[in-house]
C-alpha cells in the first residue's frame, strides 16, 4: 500500500521533471533558466530518495544528497561566481526556432520517448521504471533540443546538464544498484566541467564581447577563410 | 603500489609538479620525464598481460588485458612524443610563465585521464575516464585564445557533453541488462562478457546504439564529427597528436567493449554500416579541405571508420585487423601531427594554397609532411598498408565483398586526396626565399620528428613477436568466440 503511494509520487516526481523540462525550452530569460534547471536537479534528487523507500537501497540516498549540494546548490553558485552577473540578467530575444516552435518539437520528442522506451519495458513489471525510464529517456532528446535552439552560452550549457540529468532520472529507476562510487565520481565530473565552462565562457566573453556562443561562425567550412 | 595505479599517479604528480612556477624549463622537464618513466612501465606491463594474459591491482576495478594493454601502450607513447614535441612548441609560441606552467599542467591532466581509461574495468568508470578526456583537454583545444580557438573549444566541449549525457544512460541501461540475468557477477567488463549471453538482446542492442552515438560523438564518427576539424585546426599541435592519435582512439575503445557483448548478428548489422558512412563521407571531404590540419583530422575520421567496419566483419581476422589498424594509426597520426606542426612552424600559415616547395624551404618539415601523408595514406611498405590490406582480406574470407568494395573505393579516394594535397604543398616552386625558414625549427621538433617515424617506418617491415602476441590477445577480446 504504501510502496503504491511512494510509485505515485515518484511518477508525480517525473511529471513535473517533464514540465520543468518544456519551461526550460520555453523560458527566454537566462535566470529563468537557471532556476529551472535547480528544480529539475531538486526533483532529480526527490525521485531518488523515494526510490531508496520503494527499493530499500541506501546508497540511491546518498546519491540524492549529492546531487542537491553539487547541482542545486553549488553548480549555479560556480555559474554566479564564472560569469558577470549581467549574463544571468539577459533574455534572449533571437533563437535558432521561435518557442512555440521549439515547445512543439519537445511535445513531440517525448511523445517519441514513450514509444522508445515500450520495447525496454517489456523487461519489467511496471512500476517506478515505467515512470523513470521514458520520462529519462524524454529530458535526453528534450535536453538536447534546447541545447540545439539556444544561442546564449548559459541556457545552451544549462540544455545539456539537463540531459544529464535526464540521463540520470532513468538510471536511478532502472539501476539502482549502480556502485556508489560511480554515481559520486559522475557528479565530481560534472562540477569539474561546470568549472571549465564558466572559465571558457568568460574567456569568449573576454575576447568577442558576447556569451552568444551561436553567433560564432568563425570556423564554418565555406567562411573559414 | 602496483604498476597499474603508478601509471596513473604518475601524470598526477607531474601535474602538481608542472603548476610550480620556478623556472621556464621545469615543466616540460618534468613532464618529458613522466611520460618517458610511463612509457617504460607501460611497456613493462603489456609484456607481463602477454606472459598472463591479465594483469590485476584491483579486481574488477583496476585491470588490464591484451586489448587495454595495447592502448595504454599506444597512449604513453603518443604522450611521450607530444610532450617533447611541445617543449619546442611552447617555447616558440608563449614568453610568460604563467602560460607555460598552465599548459603542461593542463597536457598531464589531460595523460592522466586518457590512461584511466585502459586500467579501469568497470565500465561507468571507465565513462567518467572517458568525460575527464574531454573536460581536461578543452582548454587546450582553445589554449590559443584566438576567436577560433575559442569557438571550436565550445563547439568540442559542447558536443563532447551532449555525447557523454547520452552514453550514460547506455552504461545505466548495460547494468540493468546484467542485472536482469542476475548471476551477481561483479559490473566489470569480464563481469559482462560472462553474462553477455544471457541478457536480452534488445537491452544490450540498446546500450550499444546509445553509446555508438554519445562516444561516436568523441570519436569523430559520421555525422558527429562537427567538432573534430575544428578542433585540430585550432589546438596545438603536440595537443592534435593526442586528440587524433589516441583521444578518439579511447572512446572507441569504449565503443568496441560495448561491441563485443553483441550478438553477432547485430554487430555486423550495425558496425560496417556505421563504420563504412565516416571512411566514406571523410574520404570525399578531404579532397575539398584549404586546411593541412584539417586534412589529416578528416583522415582521423576516416580511419575511425576503418576500425569500426573491420570490428564489425564479425570474424576473428577482421578483429585482428582492426587491432592493428587501431595502432598504426596511433602511431601514424600522431607523427603527420608533428609534421603539420613543423611545417606550421616553418612557414606559419596553416592553408594548404599558401604552402608550395615546403621540400626546399624546410627539407625537415617537408620530408615528414611527406612521408606522414605517404604513411597515413596507405602505402607500401608503411604499417597502415599492412592492416588495411589485412582488413581487406578479412573481409573477402568473410564473403563480405559489398562492404569489402565500397572500403577499398573510399580508402583509394582517401588516399588521392591526401597525396592530392601533400604534393602540392611539399613540391614546386616555393614562395619564400630557400634555406631562410630552417632555422626556426627547434631542436625538440626535429627529435620528435625522428622518435615518432621509427614505429611508422618499423613496423611495416618488422613486427616484434610481443606486439603481435599482444595483437592476438587484444583481438580475442575484441570478439571473443569469433569464427575465424
Amino acid at each position: 500500500m504504501i510502496t503504491a503511494w511512494l510509485q505515485d509520487l515518484n511518477a508525480l516526481a517525473g511529471g513535473l521533471f517533464l514540465l520543468a523540462l518544456f519551461g526550460l525550452v520555453a523560458t527566454r530569460q537566462v535566470q529563468g533558466c537557471l532556476r529551472l534547471f535547480v528544480a529539475l536537479s531538486a526533483l532529480l534528487a526527490a525521485s531518488a530518495f523515494l526510490l531508496t523507500a520503494i527499493y530499500g537501497v541506501l546508497d540511491l540516498a546518498v546519491v540524492g544528497t549529492v546531487d542537491v549540494v553539487t547541482k542545486a546548490f553549488l553548480i549555479p553558485r560556480l555559474l554566479r561566481r564564472a560569469l558577470h552577473d549581467e549574463v544571468f540578467a539577459r533574455r534572449e530575444v533571437t533563437q535558432v526556432l521561435n518557442v512555440p516552435t521549439a515547445l512543439l518539437g519537445a511535445l513531440g520528442l517525448a511523445v517519441a520517448a514513450y514509444l522508445l522506451s515500450q520495447p525496454l519495458l517489456r523487461f519489467t513489471g511496471g512500476g517506478a521504471v515505467a515512470s523513470n525510464l521514458p520520462v529519462g529517456i524524454a529530458g535526453l532528446l528534450i535536453g538536447g533540443l534546447t541545447a540545439a535552439v539556444r544561442r546564449e552560452a548559459v541556457p545552451l550549457f544549462l540544455g545539456l546538464l539537463a540531459m544529464e540529468n535526464a540521463a540520470f532520472f532513468a538510471g536511478i529507476g532502472i539501476a539502482p544498484g549502480m556502485p556508489l562510487l560511480a554515481d559520486v565520481a559522475i557528479a565530481f565530473d560534472v562540477l569539474i566541467l561546470v568549472f571549465v565552462v564558466g572559465v571558457l565562457t568568460r574567456a569568449v566573453q573576454e575576447r568577442t564581447g558576447t556569451t552568444e556562443v551561436g553567433e560564432l561562425i568563425l570556423l564554418r567550412e565555406e567562411g573559414a577563410r | 603500489m602496483s604498476p597499474l595505479v603508478l601509471v596513473t599517479a604518475i601524470p598526477l604528480v607531474a601535474v602538481l609538479l608542472s603548476r610550480l612556477p620556478l623556472d621556464r624549463r621545469l615543466p616540460f622537464a618534468v613532464t618529458l620525464v613522466a611520460a618517458a618513466a610511463n612509457l617504460v612501465l607501460a611497456v613493462r606491463l603489456a609484456l607481463r598481460v602477454v606472459a598472463e594474459h591479465e594483469v590485476v591491482a584491483i579486481r574488477d576495478w583496476v585491470a588490464l588485458d591484451g586489448l587495454g594493454a595495447t592502448l595504454l601502450l599506444l597512449t604513453t607513447f603518443v604522450a611521450t612524443t607530444a610532450a617533447l614535441f611541445s617543449g619546442g612548441y611552447v617555447a616558440t609560441h608563449e614568453r610568460e610563465l604563467r602560460r607555460v606552467c598552465s599548459y603542461f599542467t593542463q597536457f598531464n591532466l589531460f595523460v592522466f585521464a586518457l590512461v584511466l581509461v585502459p586500467v579501469l574495468a568497470e565500465p561507468a568508470l571507465v565513462w567518467i575516464a572517458v568525460e575527464f578526456t574531454a573536460v581536461f583537454s578543452v582548454l587546450l583545444v582553445g589554449f590559443d585564445r584566438s576567436q577560433a580557438a575559442l569557438e571550436a573549444a565550445w563547439k568540442y566541449i559542447a558536443l563532447m557533453f551532449m555525447g557523454a549525457a547520452i552514453a550514460l544512460l547506455g552504461f545505466f541501461l548495460l547494468f540493468w541488462a546484467q542485472d536482469l540475468v542476475g548471476s551477481g557477477a561483479p559490473y566489470s567488463w569480464s563481469g559482462l562478457r560472462a553474462a553477455a549471453p544471457a541478457m536480452p538482446p534488445t537491452l544490450t542492442t540498446a546500450a550499444f546504439l546509445l553509446v555508438l552515438v554519445g562516444f561516436g560523438v568523441k570519436v569523430g564518427l559520421v555525422p558527429m564529427h562537427t567538432w573534430l576539424p575544428d578542433a585540430h585546426s585550432q589546438a596545438p599541435s603536440p595537443v592534435c597528436a593526442l586528440l587524433s592519435g589516441v583521444k578518439t582512439t579511447t572512446a572507441l575503445y569504449a565503443i568496441l567493449r560495448l561491441g563485443s557483448l553483441l550478438p553477432l548478428a547485430a554487430m555486423r548489422s550495425w558496425m560496417p554500416a556505421v563504420g563504412l558512412l565516416s571512411v566514406g563521407v571523410a574520404a570525399f571531404l578531404l579532397l575539398q579541405v584549404r586546411d593541412y590540419k584539417r586534412l589529416f583530422a578528416y583522415s582521423t575520421v576516416e580511419h575511425m571508420g576503418i576500425i569500426v567496419t573491420a570490428t564489425g566483419l564479425g570474424v576473428t581476422a577482421g578483429a585482428h585487423g582492426a587491432m592493428l589498424q587501431m595502432i598504426n594509426h596511433s602511431l601514424t597520426k600522431s607523427f603527420c601531427f608533428f609534421a603539420a606542426g613543423a611545417a606550421l612552424l616553418a612557414v606559419g600559415t596553416r592553408e594548404i594554397a599558401a604552402v608550395q616547395g615546403l621540400i626546399r624551404t624546410s627539407p625537415a618539415a617537408g620530408a615528414a609532411l611527406l612521408l606522414g601523408a605517404l604513411a597515413i595514406g596507405g602505402a607500401p611498405p608503411f604499417a597502415v598498408f599492412l592492416s588495411e590490406f589485412s582488413i581487406f582480406r578479412a573481409g573477402l574470407g568473410a564473403r563480405q565483398y559489398v562492404v569489402t568494395g565500397l572500403l577499398v573505393t573510399f580508402v583509394t579516394v582517401a588516399f588521392f586526396g591526401i597525396l592530392m594535397h601533400v604534393n602540392r604543398m611539399v613540391f614546386g616552386r616555393p614562395a619564400t626565399p630557400v634555406g631562410h625558414d630552417e632555422r626556426r625549427l627547434p631542436v625538440t621538433c626535429l627529435m620528435t620528428l625522428v622518435l615518432a617515424a621509427i614505429p611508422v617506418v618499423a613496423l611495416g617491415v618488422y613486427e616484434p613477436r610481443w606486439v603481435d602476441a599482444l595483437v592476438h590477445l587484444a583481438a580475442a577480446d575484441l570478439l571473443p568466440g569469433a569464427p575465424p
